[in-house]
């Protein structure tokens, strides 16, 4: 864990309620699967992100508007700053990928898919990304994945964009060596049943500290009790009670 | 900061006596919101503060209570955490051994219980530990049922866990008490008669949050323990009152996060400072303030952090 100052330098709108934000700082240590807590001025809790991308000392934040401390989020410009927390979590253990790993990111939970795709693909691997929305206008980081060079399937609830259906149906009849997902409790579920291998699963939790100390976001595993923000948020299959 | 504000806090002596026991200052981060330790000290060296008071510990292993266990409020956060930890055994055989590896001075052991046999059990074994200095017994966490705050919301039922840990332990008992009482300090006078060191105050408010789109409680086990700054002002009124009903050092705690606060504290009669929820959203807040103490006291011309205990005119 490390607590500095960012700088941002980019926040754009993606969709609708969905923001882009670069911002300069102090990356040393982050990894993919990880998340940072942002204080906000005037809430009393950090706000949890999940790491979309970190390169050099950019570090790339995608967020949805779901409440004041995100809207407060959306209305910062660049050259403002952010006190984040960085290096929180356990990641994304990517030496269990196999060589043609599945990455199933639906809705925010997209983002994390992101710099994993893009280190998957650094090491050799090829992986091949679903991307499950519930409707076309809400798509956003298909090109961005296509220019990383995997494969991209989109699914769409209302068929409205690719396949018409869950994440779920994408994965119908493809192969791969290993999984990773992130998205809503329901899809992780039915990725869960759905799955023909083993994998790992991106948890999210309401969150008092983010680093461990509060207890605040403990969950049942069948290996112990664990904290999604210290030995999660990234779970095995194998461990998760579904 | 500015060059004028930067004293070196060698000038000043921000020492305290808790109980025999010298702490380099009265700082002290309070249980359940610094784990054994070794997650903050990750980020600084613990060893700067006076102690600090470890996760609570019940003599079997819990879960806890069902998530979500965190609501944002105002200047603050409600937790129904409910005494999640391992058990007194492997706090003994595993987190002790870690905790010694990042913290050199005596440590805080914070107990709690479901009946007065579980008090005596953990108590017991606690007390043993070479590196407790103090036991402090919370007869106060409002997130479990049947237990806990039962005992700490009757002077009787808060005299009988002391008088019962008392038989069984050689360190010194300091009763950490609810603010969530009628009167506090007959609860507090129940507990000095009955044999205790010290007490520390106040533990969180009861409160609770209701989600305006489910019409739901936030948190799953509906009510909480209410933190953070905006209840500073009822907890150094109640460290007001208890410090001048007994004769027994109180560790004041609720909201504080500054230094100001720690000094305002201490004016209400706490002999030691227990900081919370501060460390949640700031894991370098005691840091922080440490750091910042001889600034403050030079500002209000303090020499000696002892001097003003109590001292509110």
């Amino acid at each position: 864990m490390k607590n500095s100052v960012f700088t941002i330098t980019k926040n754009d709108k993606l969709t609708s309620n969905v923001y882009i934000m670069t911002l300069k700082g102090d990356t040393e240590g982050i990894r993919c699967g990880q998340f940072v807590n942002i204080r906000l001025d005037g809430l009393y809790l950090r706000r949890p992100i999940s790491v979309c991308d970190c390169e050099g000392d950019l570090l790339t934040l995608i967020y949805k508007v779901v409440g004041k401390g995100t809207e407060q989020m959306s209305e910062m410009a660049a050259g403002e700053s952010l006190d984040l927390l960085t290096g929180l979590g356990n990641g994304y253990d990517l030496t269990k990928s196999g060589d043609a790993p599945l990455l199933i990111g639906g809705g925010v939970g997209v983002p994390p898919m992101y710099m994993l795709c893009r280190e998957l693909i650094r090491e050799g691997k090829k992986p091949t990304v679903i991307l499950g929305f519930n409707k076309a206008d809400e798509v956003f980081y298909k090109n961005e994945f296509e220019a990383l060079g995997a494969r991209v399937l989109v699914a769409t609830a209302d068929g409205s964009m690719g396949i018409k259906g869950f994440v779920t149906n994408a994965m119908d009849g493809l192969d791969y060596s290993y999984f990773y997902t992130c998205g809503p409790e329901p899809m992780l579920r039915a990725v869960y049943k759905a799955s023909a291998t083993s994998g790992q699963f991106s948890f999210e939790e309401r969150m008092g500290c983010g680093f461990g100390a509060c207890m605040g976001c403990s969950c049942k595993t069948i290996t112990g009790y664990k904290r999604i923000c210290k030995e999660g948020p990234v779970l095995e299959k194998e461990e998760i009670l579904f | 900061m500015s060059s004028e504000f930067r004293v070196q806090s060698s000038e000043f002596n921000t020492k305290v006596d808790l109980l025999g026991i010298e702490l380099d200052n009265p700082i002290i981060p309070a249980s359940g919101t610094f784990g054994f330790g070794y997650e903050f000290a990750e980020i600084y060296d613990i060893n700067i503060l006076g102690t600090f008071s470890f996760k609570g510990t019940t003599r079997e292993a819990r879960f806890g209570n069902p998530t979500p266990r965190i609501a944002e409020c105002s200047v603050g956060m409600i937790n129904a955490v409910g005494l999640q930890n391992p058990g007194v055994d492997k706090v003994i055989s595993e987190e002790l051994p870690k905790l010694k590896k990042c913290f050199s001075k005596p440590v805080m052991a914070n107990v709690s219980g479901f009946s007065i046999e579980e008090y005596i059990h953990t108590c017991a074994l606690i007390d043993k530990e070479e590196q407790v200095g103090w036991i402090e017994v919370n007869i106060s966490c409002p997130n479990v049922h049947g237990g806990g705050m039962a005992f700490g919301t009757s002077p009787e039922g808060a005299a009988e866990v002391v008088r019962s840990v008392k038989a069984v332990t050689t360190k010194p008992i300091i009763v950490k008490l609810s603010p969530n009482v009628t009167d506090i300090v007959a609860i507090a006078k129940a507990c000095e008669a009955a044999g205790a060191d010290g007490i520390s105050l106040i533990n969180t408010m009861l409160g609770m949050r209701i989600d305006l789109r489910t019409r739901k409680p936030v948190i799953a086990n509906k009510m909480g323990g209410f933190s953070g700054p905006a209840i500073f002002p009822v907890a150094v009124r109640m460290v007001y009152q208890v410090a001048h009903a007994v004769n027994i050092p109180v560790i004041g705690m609720g909201g504080v996060s500054s230094a100001e606060d720690v000094i305002e504290m201490m004016l209400a009669g706490a002999t030691a400072v227990e900081v919370g929820a501060a460390n949640l959203v700031d894991p370098l807040a005691c840091k922080r303030i440490i750091e910042d103490l001889p600034r403050v006291m030079k500002k209000y011309e303090i020499n000696d952090l002892k001097d003003i205990i109590g001292g509110v005119q």
